[in-house]
């Protein structure tokens, strides 16, 4: 089967969907190929969720520019999808004199950049603002436009946004190959057929030196930086209210201890260069970093109220900055590769700029009118009691709570599954709509929520995955497995 | 929203909640309601369908459903009204519930006396900080428990237990008798935190290996689980290099112990004890919070539904006597946990006491020929031997009214000593 449209995006994270979404807003047709099963399946769901001001970045470098321009973007970008948007400020933190020359040097840094209101405190003033940070500390840098955002409802967002504008999100789309015909259309093979494009996208995260090196001559060559965190239970008075980082120092970048949007507490990364770039699995050494490193900020530390652990994989070049814009040696190709932090804060703004290339480049015209994004009812663990009242008389299922430890109800359930590009797993579910994100970690809701995914889209209870490949939830019914024994081909049965 | 008043609010219709409502009936409350989030009473007896219940309340061996049924049935006949598919969303400290169902909205009922009876959730991977993939395949025993007895769906075929507390025990025997492979039960501590009879009835009579001072130190797949590595751990509970052990399996099933869900609790100001996780109440199950009750699992962990049938009644009759006003003086004593044990209930004790109070217990761990002691400063109030003291298994020593009079400190202190 062959398809054709004008662009050819790959990849769904965060800069893809940011991506699709600025290009929703041309007369183009554009297919965006993701090989996973859902949205923002790769760093994008595994970050620290944070919107750096852009102190830390090289001045002039692509990403100190992106950062900052993207980071000023966020608000309006939020605000218009109804996406939570937090600015907490941040505080990079100081611990003898020697990181006070540090602290300085990024304050110094940050103004060159353009970051707005960088100012150092002192230790008195830094203990009244985080009473239970080390009190070692001497100074500390505070970055009041600091702000929080949840990554991946940042990319669900942006993603359906494009699809109510006629963009088409293909999933379990493996890159086979891709080449450059001679008539200038590029030609990508996936296991379910073959894609043609005048324009192609490389957002493609961890895979974006691969892909760039399979279409021109000058190779770049990846590291894939495994970080590994902790998610804490939210609760009423979290113990740091703002994002802390450590100095950069001579024993590594130190890890930060952070609020989330959500009320979590999260401690991490990690940075540990891996072979796989699929290896998301936590270790035992790097849990045990994190934990003594978090421990440098916070002496306190406690991890009773652990939820999970994660691990995420950052696509770093080794020329340490990103790349944005076409190919030089392979027209019509566009690239945004080594999408590192400030990956997140910079999306925005590198969609914006490689969208009006790719317009410039086909002669696009922008669309009259796009559809508005509609925002999605709030949360119903956010309205107040007569927005309680009021949701559950219009439809019942908000009566039905079906995730208890983050009070999701059914209809919140049903919706998600319901979006331009909906939830089609248990994962895409709890990511959507938080329910399976608490304590008890899906314990009471999982079997509710995988009934109503089955019900649906009429996927058979059996066929209901926790997330990618064959992460099946079930192996079969009770009767099958009295019939046929657990394992019939299996020689110890 | 719907504004309701009752005199007595049970929170949970398990068997904790449904004792207490008929011993508030039964007191002659007239107006009380039970409410559960559940579609239909009888809390996680539902899924319990092995036998083994009732024991010591009827002399009979009941599945969890049966001994569930005889508290429904009783309710029923008392009238007392049970509203399912309700969930609570909060609690004042004025008795204020805030619930929600599909069937009658949102709802703030205001109570003169409240029973928290939500019972326990089970602890997940996320409180073990077990490294690994995050892959399909990881169950809570009891979530396994509900696909295989109420959904009627299988989680896996080949299968681990991590932890080896009862549900854990209860569904190596259930997935093996369903026709899966559970290749072991590995638990971090020298000792089962389970019941001694579920460990011969469910694994030993299967083969089923029990891998004492063992922990699950990776977990293997990409998507779903392909495999564990367990290793030994040494006294300080830490993995022992070298001594790691592969499991090819697609199943893990964690029974790493239970956690009362007090979320509630904490909302409505009620203090928590950090020994039990469950409220501190006095010898009449109430909290810290005046006019709230607490009993059953979310109280403290028992082994034993008949015991927390026994518990519940009790905290029925004293959140009736509240309603009726027949409240006594506020002078406690305090009970503390002394050497070797932990999580003593009640936790305070009227000083007028005028009917025998049970303390219950875990010890801290394993004791042979030993006897519990209860003490107000060098007196001796009781003491009960036992051959064997084990943290599997709750332990009971009973205080009479006569043993608590003229004392002169106001403290008393249950501890475990050698005979």
């Amino acid at each position: 089967m062959k398809t054709k449209s004008d662009v050819l995006v790959i990849g769904a994270g965060i800069t893809g969907c940011a991506v699709a979404r600025e290009l929703s807003g041309y007369n183009a047709s554009v297919i965006v190929l993701e090989k996973e099963n859902d949205l923002a399946e790769g760093a994008t769901k595994a970050n620290s969720g944070i919107v750096h001001a852009g102190y830390d970045a090289v001045p002039g470098s692509r990403k100190a520019v992106y950062n900052v321009r993207g980071a000023s973007m966020y608000p309006d970008l939020c605000a218009s999808l109804g996406l939570p948007y937090q600015q907490c400020g941040a505080l990079v933190i100081a611990l003898n004199e020697q990181d006070r020359q540090t602290v300085e040097m990024l304050r110094d840094r940050g103004e060159k950049n353009g970051v707005p209101g960088l100012r150092i405190l002192e230790h008195n003033e830094l203990l009244t603002l985080e009473p239970v940070m080390n009190p070692q500390v001497v100074c500390a840098l505070y970055v009041p436009t600091s702000a929080l955002i949840s990554p991946y409802e940042t990319a669900y967002a942006m993603a359906d946004h494009a699809a109510l504008n006629g963009v088409s999100f293909i999933f379990n789309q493996t890159v086979l190959s891709v080449q450059r015909n001679p008539d200038g259309l590029f030609s990508v093979r996936t296991p379910s057929g073959e894609y043609l494009s005048r324009v192609l996208v490389n957002c493609a995260g961890t895979s974006g030196a691969l892909l760039h090196n399979q279409l021109s001559a000058d190779k770049l060559e990846m590291v894939y930086r495994r970080g590994q965190y902790y998610l804490l239970d939210h609760e009423k008075k979290l113990p740091f209210t703002h994002t802390v980082f450590q100095c950069p120092s001579a024993m590594g970048k130190g890890v930060l201890v952070t609020p989330t949007v959500h009320g979590n507490l999260l401690l991490g990364p990690t940075a540990e260069d891996i072979d796989d770039p699929m290896d998301t699995a936590t270790t035992a050494e790097g849990l045990q970093e994190v934990f003594r490193k978090a421990a440098l900020t916070w002496p306190g530390i406690s991890i009773r109220t652990n939820i999970t652990n994660f691990s995420g994989v950052r696509a770093h070049l080794t020329t340490d900055d990103f790349i944005i814009g076409p190919c030089s040696d392979c027209p019509g190709f566009f690239e945004a590769i080594g999408i590192e932090s400030p990956g997140l804060s910079s999306a925005p703004a590198i969609a914006k700029d490689l969208a009006s290339m790719i317009a410039d480049e086909l002669g696009l015209q922008t669309k009259e009118k796009m559809i508005p994004y509609t925002v999605p009812a709030l949360a119903f663990r956010d309205m107040s009691a007569e927005e309680k009242a009021r949701a559950v008389a219009r439809d019942p299922a908000y009566g039905n709570i079906v995730c208890r430890c983050e009070t999701v109800t059914e209809a919140e359930i049903r919706a998600a599954i319901r979006r331009p590009v909906g939830a089609r797993t248990i994962d895409g579910v709890k990511r959507r709509t938080r329910a399976g994100m608490g304590r008890c970690q899906g314990g009471f809701c999982l079997p509710r929520v995988a009934d109503i995914l089955s019900e649906e889209t009429r996927i058979p209870l059996l066929e209901i995955k926790k997330g990618n490949g064959n992460s099946f939830i079930l192996s079969g019914t009770v009767e099958s497995f009295l019939k046929r024994g657990a394992d019939c081909d299996d020689s110890e049965c | 929203m719907t504004i309701r008043n009752v005199d007595v609010l049970v929170i949970g219709a398990g068997p904790a909640g449904l004792a207490a409502a008929i011993a508030v009936r039964e007191a002659g409350i007239q107006s009380l309601l039970v409410i559960d989030r559940e579609k239909e009473p009888g809390g996680i007896l539902r899924q319990c369908i092995h036998n083994g219940f009732g024991l010591h309340r009827f002399q009979e061996e009941l599945t969890g459903p049966e001994y569930a049924q005889r508290d429904i049935d009783k309710a029923h006949e008392l009238n007392i009204p049970i509203e399912c598919s309700t969930m609570v969303l909060s609690v004042s400290a004025g008795r204020c519930v805030t619930c929600v169902s599909a069937a009658h909205g949102l709802q703030c009922i205001q109570a003169k006396a409240v029973i928290l009876a939500m019972g326990c959730r089970e602890r997940p991977r996320g409180a073990l900080c077990t490294p690994g993939t995050r892959c399909a395949g990881i169950y809570s025993a009891g979530t396994a428990q509900r696909f295989v007895n109420l959904e009627g769906y299988m989680p896996g075929k080949r299968v681990v237990i991590l932890g080896s507390g009862d549900i854990g025990l209860i569904m190596a025997r259930r997935m093996t008798l369903q026709g899966a492979k559970v290749l072991a039960c590995v638990e971090i501590m020298p000792f089962s935190s389970g019941l001694n009879r579920n460990i011969v009835q469910c694994l030993q009579d299967y083969g089923i290996p029990l891998l004492l001072s063992h922990t699950v130190t990776d977990i293997q797949g990409l998507n779903r689980l392909e495999g564990i590595t367990v290793s030994e751990v040494d006294e300080n509970r830490n993995p022992v290099p070298g001594t790691e052990k592969h499991f090819d399996c697609d199943t893990l099933l964690l029974s790493c112990g239970l956690i009362p869900e007090n979320e509630l609790s904490l909302g409505a100001g009620v203090i928590l004890s950090s020994a039990t996780s469950g409220a501190v109440v006095d010898e009449t199950f109430e909290t810290s919070v005046p006019g709230i009750f607490a009993c059953g699992n979310v109280l403290h962990v028992h082994d034993l539904v008949d015991h927390v049938s026994e518990e519940s009644y009790k905290a029925g009759l004293s959140a009736a006597a509240f309603v009726q006003d027949r409240q006594a003086d506020c002078l406690y004593f305090s009970v503390r946990d002394g050497s070797g044990v932990r999580g003593t209930v009640p936790q305070k004790i009227h000083r007028n006491v005028n009917a025998p109070v049970t303390l219950m217990f875990r010890p801290a761990g394993v004791y042979r020929n030993s006897s519990v002691v209860v003490e107000c400063g060098k007196t001796e109030l009781c003491r009960k031997k036992a051959m064997i003291f084990t943290p599997g298994e709750m332990s009971l020593i009973t205080l009479k009214p006569d043993m608590l009079t003229s004392l002169e400190s106001d403290t008393l202190t249950v501890r475990i000593e050698r005979n």
